[in-house]
């Protein structure tokens, strides 16, 4: 999974019918200091992230592994709000 | 399966039903002379690694397999701890 922030939301009324109920968030990559890279993704969210929450994406077709997106065209799923980041070790 | 060394914790109370029981690391992938290469990555801890220990994960779909449930939408699971890497000269 990949550390991300909840930056916007995509709204798209003509779209796949499989994505129909859908929340879309948009998600910047960040680092372990929360500063924002450049990349992003659109995630579906099914833990009601807010816009600037630092949140959790799983990727690729583990995304599908849930009962909300099971069988539906996600590859990226936010699976939780980040409370704390514990960085122990400085690499 | 890739090298990684445990760099931290993630606290989540509001996530997933089907990850409440499992801790999340922080892992700083690592390349096979055990430099850093990338940027770190959150798994499931399926082995108790400490922090600073040098483990092994797996990615993708297959990282749900150790798993105690049948679904998780996991794609990081830390598998193993590295005890000791013979490396030939290539």
């Amino acid at each position: 999974m990949f550390l991300g922030k909840v930056v916007g939301t995509v709204w798209a009324t003509r779209k796949d019918e499989e994505l129909v109920g859908m929340k879309l968030q948009i998600v910047k990559h960040i680092d372990l200091d929360y500063k924002l890279k450049d990349t992003f993704v659109v995630a579906v969210d099914s833990v009601q992230a807010g816009v600037g929450d630092v949140v959790l994406v799983t990727s690729g077709s583990s995304a599908r592994q849930t009962a909300l997106t099971k069988n539906r065209p996600v590859d990226a799923i936010i699976i939780a709000v980040v409370d704390k980041l514990d960085i122990v070790v400085k690499t | 399966m890739f090298f990684g060394k445990v760099i931290g914790t993630i606290w989540a109370t509001r996530k997933e039903e089907s990850l409440h029981s499992f801790k999340l690391q922080f892992v700083q992938p690592l390349d096979a002379k055990q430099k850093p290469v990338g940027s770190p990555i959150v798994a499931v801890d399926t082995v108790g690694a400490g922090p600073g220990e040098i483990v092994f994960y797996i990615t993708a779909r297959e990282a749900v397999i150790p798993l105690p449930v049948e679904m998780a939408p996991v794609d990081a699971s830390i598998v193993g701890i590295v005890d000791r890497i013979d490396l030939q000269k290539a």
